[in-house]
């Protein structure tokens, strides 16, 4: 699309991109800028969506026949698991807080930097060795113990390289816990003048629950797969029967921290969303407190529902009944943010730029997520559905649906902020289209399978299944097409995208009233805020039809 | 409405949405299916129509306008989090009405003992009759399979009966269900449990009882016989040195003591199920009887699950034995399942 002839901007001279520490590499690899550290983790992590992406391809593939049609039953077990090692662990988690949190939140709040900079750089590295090691057990004999790495088949009876991969994941939770405590320290110290808490984005507020979820759950999955990994390699008896253990208790043990570990992954995407509902219907956010209060009650109450992963399982009426209840509980607070996010936009003057379109997009995919998780919460149903292809349909919801559409959304609302250039408008809406009819018609057919009684995990199928799993297979090349123009157009703007300017779109935060890209100390002075989030009545700074004479001045009084 | 039926027959016959109803959990599952899926479509249609019609109507209009502020209402914050509340309380209660009834298993059950192991089911009939990957049963009787695990964990899966659980080593699960039509009928290890998970399935074949007791019959049973084989353990294992039939010996009598309540040395009471003998066997320190040594070695790694099940299937034979008056194991007064 040609550009109309609008003033040529120009970057910034100086700014945290081309800031000379040291030479070249070293000036990265040594930084402490959060910036700099943010896009240190932008590149790590594109590398594992891109192995966990090539994975599920190669899955997709497979499922095409229901005999199988690409690899042997080992290779297909080890695609699947290093599927959802990589994209979880190495992905999923880091992906919003560590590129967008570790980016974005000083900058939102009126910071130079994080609290603790060097430890900072220190949980990328941790990051690395982590994922080194998971690398090392894909490379050397693959990994099929699934994801949840169960015992005693993990512990005992796998093959693979399990141990290598569980020392990764241990190693990485602490990059993981030291992320999150960099961030409640620096929330709670180095907000700017006039940031009270009531005042901070968001995204912020979802960022400081993420955090209190990382460093309380993360302990104990790596204490967890530690001992897994010692009943292996030492034969302690945690787990097997055999040696006076108790498999069940790895799968309390583990979903503890496996389940509050999906509102890592989904309330920094609600964070995100948050930021784009209010920017481009340019009107505050409909229900601030109660939007930021459920986060909160989200983190909270999500540490209390892990056992509703073991309904089939044996366990007592008694707690399922009680996990049943209060994973009905943790969809109230979901709840409470769509429907807020959708009064937000009634009255807005509604852009479609788009960040909104992922936006959309997202709120259609985590509805259908969020509802589909009261059909497994039920127990009556949940002895039908559980370990079938409805819960892969509906976890792929959250996880791929909602938090990779606010992921791809976040870099799209802050790409300008990141690099200081705007990428294709029109491409870029139809990128967001193609994802969501892509992911649509990928995962929804799934649903039906499980109904069907298809379970997960299995290389081949009953011919009655075939139709849905072709659709299945249809849908994710059309979603892979969808990642991959964003990659393209993304990377081609960081060289020829037009230059942003400060504030683009415009949109109310801290981070917008610096340059684009930022100073590698953020800002010029410390800023003072004087303003309530998402007003964009009482900011002439931004240029804006302040005052326009609109209907119904009554309700538009502020 | 004839007509209605014979459309729903011929989508469900050309590409289904549910699977075939089989069992007595089949019909109240898919209903509690449709009453779940009507709340949550009206609420993702809700929404969705919101947007769309928001985001048509308030379109910018001027590069530079400003949405109208509203100010934030906390009775309608309250009404959306009190009726998704209500509505999600009403599906918690039905599902747990429907999960309650299927883990409490009915007492005038047809018991087969499942075993699952890398990568097979084997099942066996009360008389002893064992099939590989295959489960026989009758139409309109109480079935209970009684699972146990020779390695990993399974999952037992049968979707025409929207019933399953977990096969899980070194416990005892037990699942049942009730057969409400004849026919043959997919099952699937439905937990991940290594290479060849997928290839471990089979078939439930349900029978009029006529046909399943001339199948049974007609099937050379002979000497399997869990009772009898059962008997011959007890004693090679030299278990009757001390469970002595008349309770004079060091340990208690097991005459009578299935499905009774048994008093422990630490003053609770608990019923003599499967899992109880079970776990007698394997770790008899687990719970003493009152009133006796902990004298018992452990029999861990000693026995195959079959031989578990032979022994069990024999203590069962003894529930109709006389109780001795003294020297039982059973608490007073004697609650007889």
């Amino acid at each position: 699309m040609s550009t109309p002839p609008t003033p040529v901007r120009e970057l910034p001279h100086k700014h945290y991109l081309n800031a000379t520490y040291g030479a070249g590499l070293r000036s990265w690899l040594l930084t402490t800028d959060h910036k700099r550290i943010a896009l240190l983790y932008l590149a790590s992590v594109t590398v594992f969506f891109f192995i966990g992406g090539v994975l599920a391809t190669m899955i997709r593939i497979h499922l095409l026949t229901p005999g199988g049609a690409l690899v042997t039953p080992e290779t297909y077990n080890k695609l699947f698991t290093m599927h959802g090692v990589a994209m979880i662990f190495f992905f999923l988690i880091p992906s919003i807080p560590a590129v967008f949190g570790n980016f974005l939140i000083p900058l939102m709040i009126g910071a130079k930097d994080l609290a603790f900079p060097k430890i900072n750089l220190l949980s990328w590295y941790i990051y690395v060795i982590g994922g080194c090691f998971v690398l090392y057990s894909f490379g050397t004999g693959g990994l099929d113990t699934g994801w949840t790495f169960y015992t005693p088949l993990s512990s005992v009876y796998s093959n693979s390289a399990v141990t290598p991969a569980v020392l990764g994941i241990f190693i990485n939770g602490f990059s993981s816990i030291l992320t999150g405590l960099n961030f409640i320290v620096t929330i709670h110290t180095m907000r700017a003048p006039g940031m009270t808490w009531f005042r901070l984005p968001l995204f912020v507020w979802a960022h400081y629950a993420t955090s209190l979820v990382m460093i309380l759950g993360t302990p104990v999955v790596a204490i967890t797969l530690l001992l897994a990994g010692l009943e292996r390699m030492f034969h302690l008896g945690f787990f097997n029967p055999a040696l006076g253990g108790d498999p069940i208790l790895f799968q309390h043990l583990f979903w503890f921290y496996s389940h509050p570990a999906v509102y890592i992954m989904i309330l920094p995407a609600m964070g995100v969303i948050s930021e784009i509902i209010p920017t481009f219907a340019r009107k505050p956010i409909f229900g601030y407190a109660f939007i930021a209060g459920s986060s909160i009650a989200i983190a909270v109450i999500g540490f209390l529902v892990w056992a509703h992963h073991m309904f089939v399982t044996g366990e007592s009426t008694y707690a399922a009944l009680t996990f049943s209840f209060l994973s009905y509980l943790v969809a109230i607070p979901s709840a409470v943010k769509v429907f807020n996010w959708t009064s937000t936009l009634y009255k807005g003057s509604i852009s479609w730029d788009p960040p909104m379109i992922y936006a959309l997009g997202f709120i259609g995919l985590f509805v259908i997520g969020g509802l589909t998780g009261l059909f497994l919460a039920c127990l009556g149903l949940d002895i039908h559905i559980h370990d079938t292809y409805f819960v892969v349909a509906h976890f792929h919801y959250i996880m791929v649906g909602g938090a990779v559409m606010g992921y791809v959304g976040g870099l799209h609302f802050w790409w300008p902020k990141i690099t200081g250039r705007l990428y294709p408008r029109a491409l870029s809406r139809f990128a967001a289209v193609v994802l969501f009819i892509g992911f649509n018609l990928t995962f929804f057919p799934q649903f039906i399978l499980g109904y069907l009684g298809m379970p997960r995990r299995y290389h081949t199928y009953p011919p009655e299944f075939q139709v849905l799993n072709v659709l299945s297979t249809a849908g994710a090349s059309i979603l892979a097409l969808g990642y991959l123009l964003p990659m393209s157009y993304l990377t081609w703007s960081m060289r020829y995208g037009r230059v942003a300017g400060q504030n683009p779109w415009p949109a109310t935060g801290l981070e917008w009233k610096t340059d684009s890209p930022p100073l590698t100390e953020n800002f010029e002075v410390t800023p003072v805020v004087t303003w309530e989030p998402y007003d964009f009545k009482n900011r002439p700074d931004l240029g804006l039809a302040t005052g326009t004479p609109l209907p119904a001045p009554a309700l538009g009084d502020d | 409405m004839a007509r209605n039926e014979e459309l729903a027959k011929t989508v469900q016959s050309q590409l289904p949405i549910y699977p075939e109803q089989a069992s007595n959990f089949a019909p109240q599952v898919d209903a509690l299916m449709l009453f779940i899926t009507g709340i949550c479509v009206f609420f993702a249609a809700g929404v969705t129509v919101a947007i769309v019609v928001f985001f048509f109507k308030y379109r910018r209009k001027t590069p530079d306008a400003v949405g109208i502020t509203i100010e934030e209402d906390a009775r309608l914050e309250a009404l959306w989090m009190i009726v998704p509340l209500i509505l999600s309380m009403a599906m918690f209660g039905w599902g747990a009405v429907v999960y309650v009834d299927y883990r409490n298993v009915p007492r005038d059950t047809l018991d087969i003992y499942v075993i699952g192991k890398q990568w097979m089911w084997k099942a066996q009939q009360p008389n002893g009759l064992k099939e590989i990957n295959e489960c026989h049963v009758p139409v309109g009787r109480n079935i209970r399979l009684i699972l146990s695990s020779e390695d990993v964990i399974h999952d037992f899966f049968v979707p025409a009966f929207r019933v399953k659980m977990d096969v899980v080593p070194g416990h005892y699960n037990t699942m049942w269900f009730r057969p409400t039509k004849p026919g043959r009928y997919h099952f699937f290890c439905s937990q991940y449990c290594g290479t060849n998970h997928a290839l471990m399935g089979g078939w439930v074949t349900v029978m009029e009882p006529s046909d399943y007791a001339a199948w049974l019959s007609g099937s050379a049973a002979g000497n399997a016989n869990p009772v009898v084989a059962g008997e011959k353990l007890f004693a090679e294992k030299a278990c009757s040195t001390c469970h002595v039939a008349n309770g004079t010996g060091r340990s208690p009598s097991l005459n009578g003591v299935y499905g009774a309540q048994v008093l422990l040395a630490d003053g609770s009471i608990v019923v003599a199920d499967e899992a109880y003998i079970r776990e007698s066997i394997l770790q008899p320190n687990a719970k003493i009887v009152a009133g006796y040594q902990p004298l018992m070695p452990t029999f861990q790694g000693q026995l195959t699950e079959e031989q578990i099940f032979a022994l069990i299937a024999y203590i069962k034979s003894l529930q109709s034995q006389p109780v001795p008056a003294t020297g039982a194991g059973i608490a007073p007064p004697t609650g007889k399942r």
